[in-house]
């Protein structure tokens, strides 16, 4: 029974992969088809997997077993409650209180951690002694690092006409934000052909056993 | 036959070179070698210099659309963690995380012929909602996020668990993360507020944006950027597995790909030019 369910499930693989892949050729009832599918299971998925494995064990175990030590639990659960308000229109202006809190805590945990990761550390980093290394690679690549940063942010500094002498950094700061964008450019080539390979390693391999 | 259909066969025609590009080299692969760079390096150095016994996390923050690119690092990293005799703790921030283990630790034990031990070797302890609110929470009190594993085995009962009380315990965590929440947590909680050094191995899209944490600081103590650094770890560990044969495909479709923007640029400019001359006619 395994062995079919296995061999069922490869070969939807295969046709839902196909179905896909015929958008390359034209929009399709086939796409469509597997489109709707997909968004469908995606969204029954997330419903039962949120009330199985978080809801349950995270709330209403801990509610139902242990009330007294965990009668706290009931104000992210209300809280919760009032966001599903939403679809009610008369009292969708409920839900505002559970996301003001939602985005008010988020901005509060990430903007501390966020200063110190992405600004200070960022900034610390960046004041380097190129001349504390001994290979010529490092120094020539921390120079770059501290120009392209300099220049990259110069850039984005809008106060002052660029003319003359004041238009330089600006014109390096584009080059190093070109050469930026040319990398994540061949990263992004680099991570489509691997979804790529993966479907027909997918097909060839374990559909049509060309592959062993 | 009209400008736009026309454009519609030349992008059938790509799609289908493109594909056969890739499917070739899959069925005949071509002996291509990788080759390593420091951004992995420094990801295998960080493990490879970490003592025997040492509690270490590997983070399963991706889900089966980006297995491609990060179950071969998955299973490279899991290989040379038990090769240095590490007790590995996978986590996951995303929901299907925790059976993206399952899968690479099974697969990784065929290598070790099952000699590794669940709850001593290593454990699953799943997946946990919040993000960044779950590591700090590890931060403080591992047990009192993850108080039993996936096979609902209790913390306590968990050997490899005992000397964990927070995360200033693990020696290192490697975060595979195909997108939020993910590396980018790991590094901001993990390493910014607890010290615990961060790997970190993401899809080839997401890499240049963490290649800045990879700095005198430590932010990052390595990056592996999609299937090219998984190939590079495995050359490191010393064997040739999905990824590198895979680099295959990548190089042909790669080299292709430069020639249809070459063909492309080549084209554009001799319309350019024919327009200028057209242009010209027309304006005496």
């Amino acid at each position: 029974m395994a062995d079919l369910m296995t061999v069922l499930g490869i070969w939807l693989g295969a046709f839902f992969t196909l179905s896909i892949f015929s958008f390359l050729y034209k929009d399709n009832p086939f796409y469509k088809l597997s489109e709707q599918i997909f968004v469908g299971l995606s969204a029954g998925y997330w419903l039962i997997y949120t009330i199985y494995n978080i809801l349950v064990p995270n709330l209403f175990n801990l509610l139902l077993t242990d009330f007294a030590n965990n009668w706290l639990l009931l104000i992210p659960f209300a809280l919760g409650l009032m966001m599903l308000l939403r679809m009610i229109p008369s009292l969708q202006w409920v839900s505002r209180y559970p996301i003001a809190i939602m985005v008010g805590t988020t901005a509060a945990i990430y903007m501390l951690l966020s200063f110190k990761a992405d600004f200070l550390s960022q900034i610390a980093a960046t004041m380097i002694n190129p001349f504390k290394f001994t290979s010529a690679v490092d120094v020539v690549g921390t120079i770059l690092l501290i120009i392209g940063t300099l220049c990259g942010v110069y850039f984005f500094y809008f106060s002052r006409k660029k003319e003359g002498v004041f238009a330089v950094p600006s014109k390096i700061g584009i080059w190093f934000l070109m050469v930026s964008f040319g990398a994540s450019f061949g990263y992004t080539v680099m991570a489509r052909i691997s979804l790529l390979i993966g479907r027909l390693d997918f097909l060839l391999r374990d559909w049509l056993h060309i592959i062993r | 036959m009209s400008k736009l259909d026309r454009t519609q066969i030349e992008r059938r025609i790509v799609f289908l070179v493109l594909v056969i590009a890739v499917a070739l080299p899959l069925i005949f692969p071509l002996g291509m070698k990788t080759y390593g760079t420091p951004l992995t390096k420094k990801a295998y150095d960080l493990v490879e210099n970490t003592p025997p016994k040492s509690v270490v996390i590997i983070s399963f923050d991706y889900d089966p659309s980006t297995v491609t690119e990060l179950q071969p690092m998955a299973l490279a990293v899991i290989e040379h963690a038990w090769k240095k005799e590490h007790r590995v703790i996978a986590t996951a921030m995303w929901p299907q995380g925790s059976k993206m283990a399952d899968l690479a630790f099974a697969e990784v034990q065929k290598k070790f012929n099952n000699e590794k031990v669940y709850g001593l070797d290593y454990v699953n302890l799943g997946y946990k909602v919040g993000g960044m609110v779950v590591i700090q929470g590890m931060g403080r009190n591992f047990k009192t996020v993850f108080p039993k594993d996936t096979s609902g085995l209790d913390y306590e009962d968990i050997e490899l668990l005992r000397p964990v009380k927070s995360l200033r315990d693990i020696k290192y965590v490697v975060s595979l993360s195909a997108g939020d929440p993910g590396l980018r947590d790991w590094i901001m909680t993990a390493k910014g507020k607890y010290d615990v050094p961060v790997a970190g191995g993401t899809t080839a899209v997401s890499a240049p944006g963490f290649l800045p944490y990879v700095n005198d600081q430590n932010q990052l103590y390595g990056l592996m950027g999609g299937m090219k650094a998984a190939a590079e770890y495995e050359l490191l560990l010393g064997y040739e597995g999905s990824a590198s044969l895979n680099m295959n495909p990548q190089s042909v479709a790669h080299i292709l790909i430069l020639i249809l923007i070459a063909i492309g640029n080549v084209k554009a400019w001799r319309k350019r030019k024919a327009d200028a001359k057209q242009g010209e006619v027309k304006n005496g």
